[in-house]
């Protein structure tokens, strides 16, 4: 991440192919500065849990399906808006789409690291943990 | 307004604090960016009134399609300018065109003047009047602190402020846009201390779907490929813009020491490269630009006895190595550092206030002023008495440095040296001197900056000289950068977006543009600055032009005062033509 200049390309490229919105705030990627412009970037993503989702695990109606390799994948018609995951996720890496009234999860499909042009981010092989 | 067939103006009274929303369809034949603001402008402002009276306006545009294409960037802001009393037009990138757009505003127009010390807290549904008073003295930066602090939206937010030099109104003083970026050149900073206007902060989250994915993410992935594969990626992200200094000096056309010299001595010592070697740490993007062309540099201060160091970060580029380094005679890279400094943190426009020292240090040297109105002797390279200057030329310090306050063609009516005061139409130079399409673009150039129609590059890649061929190439690009401003997409990327590329972009959001119509788009708006400048009393002809430009020889050898006359008449033939037809 040293090498990100802060341009939000992923994250308008994952509000556009994800959610069809120019809205910044419907990506799963959020870039962010660690106090203020002066500060670094830093990129809060999900990390993929692996065996134990935190986020699945708060969820009271079963919304969340672990994803095998990391991570969750949402069922939206089993989601009831209760925003649980939201606060479970200790890296603040699940926020809240007001329009939907759903979390927006990363389904890790790898936009963002096909569109950032400093190879800040990038896409891992890892096994199937489930 | 994207999808819809009108721009959404937000007008804003400063004095009543009440605020008001147009949807124009009319405005929709301008495009947007500098077309709309150019209407707008039109409509508001007021020629017979002084520049920094509160009933002149402030306007801001975005573009038809901002901050959903690569590197389409930028904000335009147009007012009348302290500092020429004309055409006032200015751009800037930074995050403010997407907190805009996503906030749901095409462009807006300020007016009036709050009774105390206030900053505009913008939102998608709301717009705050705020108390600034404890505000008033901040710097730029200390500023854009607090106001981080007090308001919400992190990351989706775009902090606009003055320092002290809006407020005490130095007609060439400039708005910081978060952090990096400015409204640097023609004073609009003065404009917003006229307006106790301390800062705006806009806040950008509205929820906007797609209207046509994948026609549009289709154009949007080929220009992101153009953008990325281009040259430009490689020039100004790596050594950024400062790369120029080293071909320039070589070639004879960098301003050294109020451009008593083309070629600086120590060029190599202010060079892209040496700031990259010795001073670089970071560099950064405005939002939506994979190229990141801000390079920020430090320098390692001693601010107490006893080993208290601090380490100091500045952006730096092109404009400001020559203004604040070779035309000072500044000889090293951490003393121009050292020098953007204060001109960002009292908020300055950094070529006017080189340009402005230049001519200082030179009258001082010829004994035209005395140490008793510059309060330190100055001369070229000292940079710690630059350092002085620079803060009393920001308080006004005195009658002297209230006369440089007003830029160098004021100071040298007052104390004359008119003939090494270097602007053109009052505007202080650009650090191009490259020929006779820098004079010439300047000069005739609506808002007389090198980048109204960019003769200095006309300059570098013209083989032969020819009048007729020079006045054709400086119209024609003058016309074309309207219609480019429109869109407000970063100059830099004008190779990227070609015509083709434009109207794809455009039909993809359903824009249903032609070729044609945007050659139109262009004439209309030229035609309108044309309106503006002329009703402001601007006469082209009988702009002064400083001799050193003659007696110093540029990038294309030594050139005739003469020759740029004629120029300027050819000129001025060819717009009268356009505005009969």
């Amino acid at each position: 991440m040293n090498k990100c200049i802060g341009c939000f390309t992923c994250m308008l490229t994952c509000s556009g192919v994800n959610r069809q919105n120019h809205s910044l705030s419907k990506s799963a990627i959020r870039v962010k500065t660690s106090g203020g412009l002066q500060g670094k970037f830093i990129s809060v993503v999900c990390l993929a849990c692996r065996d134990e989702r935190a986020c699945a695990e708060a969820c009271p109606s079963g919304a969340l399906e672990k994803r095998p390799g990391g991570g969750v994948m949402l069922k939206p018609e089993k989601c009831i808006g209760c925003r649980k995951c939201e606060s479970a996720c200790i890296v603040s890496a699940v926020s809240y789409d007001e329009n939907e009234n759903k979390p927006i999860i990363c389904k890790h499909c790898g936009v963002c690291t096909r569109f950032c042009p400093h190879d800040c981010l990038r896409m891992e092989d890892v096994t199937n943990d489930l | 307004m994207i999808y819809e067939g009108y721009i959404k103006v937000l007008y804003i009274d400063m004095t009543t604090g009440k605020i008001k929303i147009e949807n124009r369809k009319d405005l929709c034949e301008y495009l947007g960016g500098v077309g709309v603001a150019t209407k707008l402008l039109e409509e508001t402002i007021r020629p017979d009134l002084d520049p920094l009276d509160e009933n002149q306006p402030i306007v801001f545009a975005i573009g038809a399609a901002s901050s959903i294409f690569p590197v389409i960037t930028k904000t335009v802001a147009m007012f009348r300018s302290p500092l020429t009393g004309e055409l006032g037009e200015s751009y800037a990138g930074g995050r403010m065109a997407l907190t805009m757009f996503l906030a749901g505003y095409d462009a807006m127009v300020i007016q009036g003047k709050a009774k105390k010390p206030s900053y505009l807290a913008i939102t998608r549904n709301n717009v705050g009047f705020k108390d600034a008073r404890a505000f008033w003295g901040m710097s730029s930066d200390e500023v854009g602190r607090v106001i981080r602090d007090r308001e919400p939206g992190g990351g989706k937010r775009s902090i606009i402020r003055i320092g002290p030099a809006g407020e005490n109104m130095v007609h060439y003083a400039s708005v910081c846009v978060d952090t990096y970026r400015h409204f640097g050149r023609l004073g609009l900073g003065a404009v917003f201390g006229s307006k106790n206007l301390k800062a705006i902060s806009i806040v950008g989250d509205r929820n906007l779907p797609i209207k046509n994915f994948k026609e549009y993410f289709k154009v949007y992935q080929d220009i992101y490929k153009k953008v990325t594969d281009t040259e430009i990626m490689a020039k100004y992200h790596d050594a950024g813009t400062p790369i120029n200094i080293e071909p320039l000096n070589a070639a004879g056309g960098l301003p050294t020491k109020n451009l008593k010299q083309n070629v600086f001595e120590h060029g190599d010592k202010i060079s892209g490269e040496t700031f990259a070697n010795q001073n670089l740490v970071r560099k950064m993007a405005c939002t939506g630009c994979p190229v990141g062309c801000i390079h920020i540099g430090q320098f390692r201060r001693e601010f107490d006895k006893g080993h208290e160091y601090e380490a100091v970060s500045v952006g730096y580029d092109y404009e400001l190595i020559f203004a604040l380094g070779s035309f000072l005679g500044i000889k090293t890279s951490d003393e121009v550092l050292q020098l953007i400094e204060p001109v960002e943190h009292l908020g300055m426009d950094a070529m006017s206030t080189g340009v402005v020292l230049g001519w200082a240090t030179e009258a001082f040297a010829k004994k035209l002023i005395t140490e008793e109105q510059t309060l330190v002797p100055l001369s070229f390279g000292n940079t710690a008495n630059y350092i002085k200057a620079i803060e009393y030329i920001a308080a006004k310090k005195n009658e002297f440095y209230t006369a440089l306050s007003e830029g160098v063609e004021k100071a040298s009516d007052i104390y004359g040296g008119k003939d090494f005061a270097m602007a053109f139409s009052k505007n202080e130079m650009a650090g191009y001197h490259t020929g006779y399409g820098m004079i010439l673009g300047s000069t005739v150039g609506a808002r007389h900056s090198h980048l109204c129609n960019g003769g200095y590059s006309v300059d570098q890649s013209m083989k032969e000289f020819n009048k007729e061929k020079l006045v054709d190439a400086i119209f024609a690009e003058e016309k074309e950068r309207c219609m480019l401003n429109s869109l407000v997409i970063c100059l830099f990327a004008r190779k990227v977006y070609d015509r083709t590329t434009i109207l794809a972009a455009l039909n993809s959001i359903g824009n249903n543009l032609t070729d044609e119509d945007l050659t139109a788009i262009g004439e209309r708006i030229y035609k309108a600055k044309l309106r503006i400048k002329k009703a402001l009393g601007y006469d082209q002809m009988s702009v002064r032009l400083p001799k050193r430009l003659f007696e110093t020889p540029s990038y294309n050898g030594q050139l005739n005062e003469d020759t740029a006359y004629e120029l300027i008449a050819m000129y001025n033939q060819k717009i009268e033509e356009f505005m009969a037809k």
